[in-house]
């Protein structure tokens, strides 16, 4: 017999869960409803194969590619400049360093992600590409290489903070039958204690590759503003993200085509991050089990 | 945990290592406290500011043109000199950005680098909103390359049409498709969005239709990302107000634009005169009926059109005769009806 009150509790609760479910479910909806009338208009193998995107301009092209390739060029870059670094801090402040290097280290790395990321933008278009500019030739202003090493710094905390708790949470048993087999320390953490920790490891990155597709500020102002179907990062892309702030800060009308390619656009990465997000999800519930 | 959600778990860590600690919240009353007190203490609750005004009170929001921006900025700022009890907001969402807004009565003035369309018309006559139209200044489009471009000195409006026409995109991509002395390389663009006044009027005057043009360059409705643009990249071209030109030679080359009469840069004179065509133009302010009811919004209006012979040339604008001043200040007190 529960009391009345304990059971309002209950009943809130409940409900407090239920609107993040709603909104969830409200946000997939508007996606989904808006972009039926896209792709009403646009043939499915237009929007994936066409190589241009200009759906603001006289002669409408509505490729997706073009986002795509912006998007993944610059998820890349940040890829590479964050992972090594991620990893490496985590293995140092798991296996060699002392509590109290630790313990000052930790809350710096923990600012890199509080900094706005427009800030980060900034520095990106500011800082970064004028000291690239210096070595690298015909490294126009707005490029995908400054706005990708930016992101990457700003996803070291990611990878490495959650790297750091995965290889924490291997057993110690491992390393000391390492230890007893006469292993160095560098061969202890990164041929027994890396792999035994790698699906841990496995989600970090995952997960640092959604936070970089979903970045916006740094890449709008950064990697610029034009659609460019390329892989070379010298020159300025324009990812999803950029492409609907800038569709979002000017003058569309409501309803109309160039409306309803935001909502395309944003299905796109919708697909994208959520599929992301269920890989790590899976990782981690599949391959957890087998070193604990 | 999802990324965002990860952010946030890492932000609280943070927050807790350094906010939470009780000689920290010590500090943070002290200076809330100090900051209520000063606020309490240094409103000037006289009626009258130095010049003898009445001091007024209120907020006039401000959109539109970013060609238009520098000025009305400029004239924001010293008005805040005089009436300090004025919120002037001034944002750049581009003319027909503006008008949007204007047409649905979310902003007193609207700054535009061309004039009303015929649609925005029909939507301000549907709300209800009447307003007037006043020219505030001239300006002319510079064509713009990198400093770091030796072969081009002028360009033809011709060879203009032939780069930014709509059937040009994905097509014509190298300087030698222009002309064919000009090297074998492609070119980057970079020119206003298409909320921009600057656009619909650059397309009318180059291509022949208001809105016509080629997709594939950099948009920006903000022209200060388009000079950084150009500034940076060797085989920039871009167009934008001769304002931001002025404010940044020593990053920019300018070309001489020739409609058939011979090569003309845009300058004051070339301007002020008309020789520089086809990209010379009025920009004006749009102001709400509503708006000008209010003694704040009014004494703005006069404000700016008493002292735009100054400001103007000072942002690098082209200022507009004494007497068309006067006659633009009548036509507004005729508006408000206090002639």
């Amino acid at each position: 017999m529960k009391k009345t009150s304990e059971k309002i509790i209950e009943v809130l609760l409940a409900s407090s869960g239920f609107i993040t479910i709603l909104t969830t479910i409200g946000i997939i909806w508007v996606l989904i409803s808006e972009s039926w009338g896209f792709f009403a208009e646009i043939p499915l193998s237009d929007f994936l194969f066409d190589t241009q995107w200009t759906p603001l301009f006289t002669e409408k092209h509505y490729g997706i590619l073009p986002l795509l390739t912006g998007t993944f060029l610059t998820t890349i870059i940040a890829l590479v400049t964050a992972l090594p670094f991620g990893i490496i801090i985590a293995v140092y402040l798991s296996e060699y360093a002392d509590k109290k290097f630790r313990a000052t280290v930790k809350p710096m790395l923990e600012i890199l992600a509080a900094v706005p990321t427009v800030v980060y933008g900034f520095f990106a278009l500011t800082v970064v590409t004028p000291f690239l500019q210096t070595f690298i030739p015909g490294l126009s202003t707005f490029n995908a290489l400054s706005a990708g090493i930016v992101m990457g710094i700003m996803i070291i905390p990611v990878i490495s903070s959650l790297s750091e708790d995965a290889l924490y949470a291997v057993p110690k048993s491992l390393r000391e039958a390492s230890y007893g087999m006469g292993a160095t320390k560098f061969q202890t953490a990164f041929s027994v204690v890396v792999p035994a920790a790698s699906s841990g490891i496995l989600v970090a990155i995952i997960l640092g590759i959604a936070r970089a597709v979903g970045e916006t500020m740094v890449v709008a102002i950064a990697a610029g503003q034009q659609p460019n179907l390329t892989l070379d990062a010298r020159e300025g892309v324009e990812t999803i993200t950029a492409y609907i702030v800038q569709v979002s800060l000017g003058d569309v009308q409501h309803d109309s085509m160039e409306y309803k390619t935001i909502f395309a656009a944003g299905i796109t990465l919708f697909i994208f991050t959520f599929l992301l997000n269920n890989v790590s999800y899976w990782i981690k519930k599949k391959y957890q089990e087998r070193y604990e | 945990m999802t990324d965002a959600g990860n952010g946030q778990y890492l932000c609280i860590k943070f927050f807790k290592a350094t906010y939470m600690k009780p000689i920290f919240q010590v500090f943070l009353m002290a200076i809330a406290i100090t900051i209520v007190m000063s606020s309490c203490g240094s409103k000037d609750s006289s009626g009258e500011n130095k010049n003898g005004e009445t001091k007024l009170q209120g907020d006039i929001k401000i959109d539109g043109s970013s060609t238009v921006y520098p000025i009305t900025e400029a004239v924001a700022e010293e008005f805040r000199v005089d009436q300090p009890g004025v919120n002037v907001t001034v944002g750049v969402s581009g003319t027909g950005g503006g008008f949007k807004k204007f047409g649905r009565g979310e902003i007193d003035i609207n700054d535009a680098s061309r004039p009303i369309k015929s649609q925005e018309d029909s939507i301000c006559k549907a709300n209800n909103i009447n307003f007037l139209e006043l020219k505030v200044a001239f300006d002319g489009l510079a064509v713009v390359v990198n400093k770091q471009n030796t072969w081009i000195t002028g360009i033809t409006v011709e060879q203009l049409k032939k780069i930014w026409e709509p059937a040009a995109q994905g097509k014509i991509k190298t300087w030698n498709q222009i002309n064919p002395a000009w090297p074998k390389e492609e070119f980057h663009l970079y020119g206003a969005g298409i909320a921009s006044g600057t656009y619909d009027y650059f397309t009318e005057a180059v291509v022949g239709k208001s809105g016509s043009s080629r997709g594939d360059y950099t948009a920006s409705e903000d022209d200060n990302v388009l000079v950084q643009g150009v500034s940076g990249d060797k085989n920039a071209l871009g167009f934008f107000g001769l304002a931001y030109y002025e404010e940044n030679k020593d990053a920019l080359k300018l070309v001489s634009v020739d409609n058939g009469k011979g090569a003309i840069l845009p300058s004051v004179e070339t301007i002020k005169n008309g020789t520089y065509a086809p990209l010379s133009r009025p920009v004006f302010i749009y102001v709400t009926q509503g708006a000008s009811k209010r003694e704040e919004v009014k004494s703005f209006i006069n404000f700016y059109l008493e002292n735009a012979a100054s400001l103007v040339p000072d942002v690098g604008y082209i200022p507009l005769t004494t007497e068309e001043y006067q006659a633009q200040l009548t036509k507004f007190q005729e508006f408000t009806g206090t002639k």
